[in-house]
C-alpha cells in the first residue's frame, strides 16, 4: 500500500448522505417506469423513521439532534420503502418502518449495535404477517399501458380507491409470474415468453436493476462500500443460479434473469453493504455476501416466498460473529496462525 | 403448620420475585408454544398448576423414603402418573381444547418446572408449605401465560378470550371480545416469533420496573459512612 496514509474521515453522516445520493439514479428510473406512487411510499417511510428515532432517542435518554441528522434512519427508510411494493397501504409502510426503526434497531442498541440489518427485518416482518398487501406492485407502464397520477396513488395508498381500479395497475412480478408458472408445471422457456420477462429480466425491472448497479458503482468509486460484500453476493447469486440452470434449464430460471431481479441489485450493494449488521473482516465480507447470495437463489427456488434476498441477508446477519471469528486477519509480523513469523 | 408470613411469602416468590416466566425463565418451551391465546394460555397454565400442587405434595409426602440418588426417576414417575390423569380428564371432559393444546399436556411431564419445585422445594419442606409453593409458582406461571396470550391475541387477532366455546360449548362464543372491530389481523403475533417478541418485551417491562424500584429505594435511604 502506497504512503501517505492520511486519508479524510468520513463521518456517519457523509456516508450515509452518499448512500441516499447513490439510491436518487434507482428511484428516477423507478417513477419513470413505474409511475410516482413510490415517492408518497419514500416520503410516508421517512417521516415515520425519523419521528420514531426521535420518540426512541428521547426514551433512552440520547440527545436527539446529532443522531437524527445522522441519516442513518432516513436510509433505513429509503431502503425499506424500495423493498415495498409501490402501491403498498399507508398501515404497512408505517408498520413496516416502525419495526425497522423501534424494534431491530433501537431495541437491539441503536447505530453501530444492531444485529440485523433493520430494514430488512421491518420487510419480513411484513412479508410474514401481511402477505396479500404485499402483492400490490405497480406492474410496468409498458405494460399497463396507463399509470396512476400522483393523486391517483395516493388513493390507492390511503384507500381511496375502488377495487377494481388497482386491480387494473397491479401486476405479478417477474419473479411471482416465473414461480407460479413453474409450480404449474410450466418449463422456464414456457413461461418466460410472457410480456412481464424483458431483454434480461423483468420487462421494466431490469433497468431499475440496472440503475440500482449504477448507484452501487457510485459507492464503491467514492470508497463508501468495499467490493467484496456486493462482488460475492452477485457470484453467489450467478453460481447458484447458472449451476441449476445448467443442471435442468427447463426448471430453473436463468442466472442473468435472477441477477436483474431489482432485488439482488438493490440487496448486495445498499442492503448487505451495511456496516454494522454484516461482517467487518475482508475475507469474512466474502464469505457473508457469496452466502446471502447463495441463500437467495435457494430461498427463491425452494422456498415459500417469492423472493429471497431479505430472508437470505437476514441468515447470513446471524452468521455473522462466526465468520468474523474465523476469518480474523492475523496482525502485522504474525502468520495467519497467530505464531510469530521469526523464530 | 403453617404461619400466615410464611404463606404470604410463598405467594410473593411463586407469583412475583421468583416468576418461572419472566425471572427464572424455566419452561419456556410450553409458555411460548401456547401463549397464541388467553384460553389456551389460561388452560395450560391451570393445568401445569395443578400437576405441580398434585405432585409437589406428593414428593413432600414421600421425602423421606426415598433414597437421595434415585430421587429424580422416582419424582418423574409420579409427576407422569399425575401428569397421564390430567391428559386423560381433560380428553374426556373438554375434549376439543384438548386437540388444540394437543402434545402439550402430556409434555407438562417434562416441564422443567415442575421438577424444579419438585425437586428444589417440595424434596425439602413439608407438605403443606410445598402445595402452598407450588399453587403459588404455577399460578406465576398462569400470570405470564395470561399476559403473554391477551397480548398476542389482541395484536394478532383483534379479540380475546376467542376459543372459549372449546371450553364451556358453543353458547359462550358469545363471550368473545372483539377489541379491535374490522382488524386485519397481524399474523406475526400469532407466529412463533411473536411469542419471543412478547415475552421479550414482557421481561424488558419486568426488569425496567424492578430498577425502577431499586432506584426509588437507594434514594430514599441515605448513604451513611
Amino acid at each position: 500500500m502506497p504512503a501517505p496514509f492520511i486519508t479524510g474521515r468520513a463521518s456517519v453522516t457523509q456516508v450515509m448522505g452518499w448512500v441516499l445520493i447513490a439510491l436518487l439514479p434507482g428511484i428516477a428510473v423507478y417513477v419513470w417506469l413505474f409511475g410516482p406512487g413510490i415517492l408518497i411510499t419514500l416520503g410516508m417511510a421517512t417521516v415515520t423513521a425519523l419521528a420514531a428515532e426521535a420518540a426512541m432517542l428521547k426514551a433512552r435518554g440520547y440527545p436527539v439532534k446529532p443522531f437524527l441528522v445522522d441519516l442513518s434512519a432516513v436510509v433505513t427508510a429509503w431502503l425499506l420503502a424500495l423493498s415495498l411494493p409501490s402501491l403498498a397501504p399507508w398501515w404497512l409502510i408505517v408498520t413496516g418502518t416502525l419495526f425497522a426503526i423501534v424494534v431491530a434497531k433501537h431495541l437491539y442498541g441503536g447505530l453501530g449495535q444492531n444485529v440485523f440489518n433493520p430494514a430488512m427485518v421491518g420487510y419480513a416482518v411484513l412479508i410474514v404477517s401481511f402477505p396479500v398487501q404485499m402483492t400490490q406492485w405497480a406492474g410496468p407502464l409498458a405494460l399497463t399501458g396507463e399509470s396512476l397520477t400522483l393523486a391517483q396513488s395516493a388513493a390507492a395508498i390511503f384507500g381511496g380507491l375502488p377495487k377494481g381500479t388497482l386491480d387494473a395497475v397491479t401486476m405479478a412480478t417477474p419473479l411471482d409470474t416465473l414461480r407460479t408458472g413453474l409450480l404449474q408445471q410450466h418449463t422456464v422457456d414456457e413461461v418466460m415468453v410472457q410480456p412481464i420477462f424483458g431483454q434480461f429480466g423483468g420487462t421494466g425491472f431490469e433497468w431499475l436493476a440496472v440503475a440500482f448497479l449504477a448507484g452501487g458503482l457510485l459507492m464503491w468509486a467514492r470508497r463508501i462500500i468495499g467490493w467484496q460484500v456486493p462482488l460475492a453476493f452477485l457470484a453467489g447469486v450467478w453460481l447458484t443460479a447458472g449451476f441449476l440452470h445448467f443442471y435442468d434449464a427447463g426448471r430453473f430460471g436463468a442466472p442473468w434473469f435472477h441477477l436483474f431481479a431489482p432485488s439482488v441489485m438493490l440487496g448486495a450493494f445498499f442492503i448487505a453493504t451495511d456496516p454494522v449488521s454484516g461482517s467487518t473482516t475482508p475475507r469474512g465480507r466474502l464469505i457473508f455476501g457469496f452466502g446471502a447470495g447463495l441463500l437467495t437463489i435457494v430461498i427463491r427456488t425452494w422456498g415459500g416466498f417469492p423472493d429471497g434476498v431479505a430472508f437470505a441477508i437476514l441468515l447470513m446477519n446471524v452468521c455473522v460473529p462466526l465468520i468474523d471469528q474465523y476469518t480474523q486477519p492475523p496482525i502485522y509480523g504474525a502468520t495467519r496462525t497467530g505464531k510469530d513469523t521469526q523464530k | 403448620m403453617i404461619t400466615r408470613q410464611e404463606i404470604l411469602d410463598l405467594f410473593r416468590n411463586g407469583l412475583f420475585k421468583q416468576n418461572t416466566g419472566l425471572v427464572q425463565l424455566l419452561g419456556l418451551c410450553p409458555l411460548l408454544a401456547i401463549s397464541s391465546s388467553v384460553i389456551n394460555g389460561l388452560s395450560l397454565g391451570l393445568a401445569t398448576t395443578l400437576v405441580m400442587a398434585a405432585s409437589s405434595g406428593a414428593v413432600s409426602g414421600v421425602r423421606n423414603f426415598v433414597p437421595n440418588e434415585i430421587r429424580i426417576p422416582v419424582f418423574v414417575l409420579i409427576i407422569a402418573a399425575l401428569v397421564t390423569v390430567i391428559d386423560l380428564t381433560m380428553n374426556a371432559f373438554v375434549h376439543p381444547l384438548y386437540l388444540v393444546l394437543g402434545i402439550f399436556i402430556p409434555l407438562i411431564t417434562t416441564n422443567c418446572i415442575v421438577l424444579a419445585r419438585a425437586d428444589a422445594f417440595a424434596a425439602k419442606n413439608r407438605p403443606l408449605h410445598s402445595v402452598i409453593d407450588a399453587v403459588a409458582m404455577g399460578l406465576g406461571l398462569t400470570l405470564v401465560l395470561l399476559m403473554l396470550g391477551a397480548i398476542r391475541e389482541v395484536a394478532g387477532q383483534g379479540t380475546l378470550l376467542s376459543g372459549i366455546d372449546l371450553v364451556f360449548g358453543a353458547e359462550a362464543q358469545r363471550f368473545v371480545v372483539h377489541v379491535l372491530p374490522n382488524y386485519q389481523g397481524f399474523l406475526l403475533a400469532i407466529l412463533p416469533p411473536g411469542a419471543f417478541l412478547a415475552l421479550g418485551l414482557l421481561i424488558a417491562a419486568n426488569n425496567w420496573n424492578k430498577a425502577r424500584a431499586e432506584q426509588r429505594t437507594r434514594a430514599a435511604v441515605p448513604v451513611t459512612a
